[in-house]
């Protein structure tokens, strides 16, 4: 059935008809220019003009169609055997062969050869060409060669809808595969064919995952446990939390129940140093921090608001993007908000108010990424809005070193785990930059372009020699970064602690320097309370910066317009002058 | 044949132009195998070096590996190889 509206109407209420006629053009209005009134201009000289002469460029891109290829293999097997002798028969062949031998010319050509060949195996027996002559001299290369990295390896996401790389995570031992969770990050953007699953990439085969883990809801952050590298743990969408084992297959062993879980997105998991290597802990952005068990994922064994007034309120608790945990401090762990705050926080506190131990504020958005120097602990690297920033643990106040801020957006970063002065981050705009701060500070040392689209995270390898980076379409990219930036350098560690020290103690003066000026402020403000009904000078208002900038403008003109009747009467003067004689 | 008793050697192929092994000292797939890809070999570095200079052409062959070296001795009608492990 057809559902129609029907208008009705009345003829008559219509009103009268419209009668449209042609009429020539009248003329209404005639202002003329009035010459008198440019006498109230006064013309600007100079005049700034921003012009702009480029040459018209166009881009083109092209891309070959992707080109399938699987390997296979040749099954050698014995032919050229003339047609009367069957290969398989021992008889049959060794007849043959034993005519050939018999020929004359056989014998010859084989002794020939014969003889050129042992004068090549003495030859060979004689000297080792591969003999090391200078062994002693450990080469002390200072080859000062240009830091580069390259691209190894691409793994694009093989289905139809991409959906963002959000999270990567080397397989412990050796590192031969990569673990990376897929998801859309972007709010109530899920299609409905978008797949959940997320993948582990064998490094080596690009064109196909070598496992897919399918979850209930995409997964935001994916782990291998570091002591077992069968068990992943993945943070979903939803906030649920879920465990594999690659053994048991594609399916989660255990979830965690829904009404147990984070309300939000999971951002990041850790993995924690115990005992029985079953422990973890998760953060998201409802603010809550939870520890689990494996072995009993029904609910976590502790839980954690990130209530920076300590009250434990989840309506005033801070959201949590990134998590730190450093395996030599374990009773101590951070949470980077989406605040800008980091949190650092006691395990081991009784409380939950004296869980917090202290804030460090200083970004200007969400910290997407939190890690300790591993051969430093007491600072740490946040990354995040538009700059990466070095802390101290002593200095509350602000960060200790920090870069310059960048074009882009910072989304995610890490340290190098062989060297202390280098640490990695990635932009939106595709570009992964290494800074090496003992050589370069104002500039990332090199600065590469990985991919047109936004870079979302980033992990290095155990050696830190390979780093992989996820971008916004889901393609992963395995980088290789050239030796001297993977290498120690002799005085490396050095150095660092030197520079480190050196930034705290600066810190650390200016923190002194502003408590002591905090100090007098308030002790003049007391003093003079009495004394500020008398004070009316001081800070002017709005409006009468407004009134002196109109009066400013006004004297400007008419200075300008006396000096042009000045002028002009000294022109009449000349010219009466000029009469006169 | 006298060549195996020299140090290091680990086998001796004799291929005829067609590639069938005549003699060897190795077993019988090993031997089918080398005797099928070294004759390829054998043929485009001759077209190789004479393609280069048609005067030219190839007497000897020697490809070291990780693990060993093969030399191949070429002529019209057979082919010799050795298998020989020279660092020791």
């Amino acid at each position: 059935m057809e559902i129609v509206y029907v208008y009705v109407k009345k003829r008559s209420e219509f009103g009268r008809q419209c009668n449209f006629s042609d009429r020539p053009a009248e003329l209404h209005v005639d202002i003329l220019p009035d010459p008198s009134l440019a006498a109230n201009f006064i013309d600007r000289d100079p005049c700034d003009v921003p012009i702009q002469c480029t040459q018209e460029m166009s881009e083109h891109e092209v891309n070959t169609e992707r080109f399938e290829y699987e390997t296979r293999g040749i099954n050698h097997m014995e032919g050229g055997w003339p047609k009367d002798v069957n290969p398989q028969e021992m008889e049959q062949t060794i007849r043959y062969r034993k005519k050939v031998e018999k020929d004359e010319n056989y014998v010859n050509t084989i002794l020939q050869l014969g003889s050129h060949m042992e004068h090549c195996i003495r030859q060979n027996n004689a000297i080792d060409i591969y003999q090391e002559y200078f062994e002693e001299e450990e080469g002390v290369e200072e080859t000062e060669e240009q830091p580069s990295a390259k691209t190894i390896n691409v793994f694009r996401d093989p289905n139809e809808v991409k959906r963002t790389a959000t999270s990567l995570s080397w397989h412990p031992d050796g590192s031969q595969k990569l673990a990376v969770a897929y998801s859309s990050l972007e709010f109530q953007k899920v299609s409905k064919d978008m797949s959940y699953d997320s993948y582990i990439w064998d490094i080596e085969v690009s064109n196909k995952p070598e496992m897919t883990l399918k979850p209930v809801s995409p997964l935001v952050c994916l782990e291998y446990n570091p002591k077992d590298s069968h068990i992943l743990v993945g943070g979903s969408y939803n906030g649920q939390i879920a465990y594999w084992d690659t053994r048991k297959g594609s399916q989660p062993v255990e979830m965690s129940t829904i009404e147990h879980s984070h309300r939000d997105p999971v951002y990041k998991v850790i993995w924690l140093q115990s005992k029985t290597g079953t422990d973890f802990f998760s953060a998201s952005t409802d603010g809550q921090v939870l520890w689990w068990d494996i072995r009993k994922m029904s609910e976590p064994t502790e839980r954690l608001v990130l209530d920076p007034s300590k009250k434990g309120k989840l309506d005033q608790a801070l959201g949590a993007i990134s998590l730190e945990f450093e395996t030599t401090m374990p009773t101590k762990f951070m949470v980077g908000t989406e605040q800008g705050m980091v949190v650092s926080c006691n395990r081991k506190a009784k409380t939950p108010a004296e869980k917090i131990v202290c804030t460090y504020s200083g970004h200007h958005g969400p910290i997407y990424s939190l890690q300790r120097n591993p051969f430093f602990p007491k600072n740490f690297l946040t990354v995040g809005d538009w700059t990466a920033r070095i802390w101290s643990e002593d200095i509350r106040e602000s960060s200790i070193m920090w870069t310059k801020y960048q074009t882009a957006y910072l989304s995610d970063g890490c340290w190098s785990p062989v060297r202390p002065s280098v640490f990695f981050t990635v932009k939106m705009d595709g570009t992964l930059d290494v800074w090496d701060f003992l050589f370069k500070q104002n500039d990332p040392t090199l600065s590469i372009k990985v991919c047109d689209e936004a870079l979302y995270s980033m992990r290095v390898q155990d050696n830190g020699r390979f780093l992989g980076c996820g971008s916004e379409l889901g393609t992963t990219t395995l980088l290789e970064i050239s030796s001297g930036l993977c290498t120690l350098q002799r005085n490396e560690k050095a150095l660092a602690t030197a520079m480190f020290e050196r930034e705290t103690k600066r810190e650390k003066i200016l923190e002194a320097r502003h408590r002591e000026l905090r100090l007098k402020e308030r002790s003049r403000s007391e003093q003079s309370k009495e004394d500020e009904t008398k004070e009316t000078e001081g800070e002017e208002s709005a409006e009468e910066l407004v009134a002196r900038a109109e009066r400013e403008f006004y004297e400007m003109v008419e200075a300008e317009m006396k000096k042009r009747e000045k002028d002009e009467k000294i022109e009449i003067d000349q010219v009466r002058n000029g009469d006169k004689k | 044949m006298s060549i195996q008793t020299h140090k290091g050697v680990i086998g001796t192929i004799v291929v005829n132009a067609e590639g069938i092994p005549i003699r060897t000292t190795l077993d019988n797939s090993t031997t089918v195998q080398y005797a099928g890809l070294l004759h390829q070999l054998t043929m485009k570095a001759r077209s190789t070096v004479r393609d280069i200079d048609p005067q030219n052409d190839l007497t000897f062959l020697r490809i070291r590996s990780k693990k060993h070296e093969i030399m191949v001795a070429p002529d019209k009608e057979y082919l010799l190889i050795v298998i020989q492990n020279p660092s020791e």
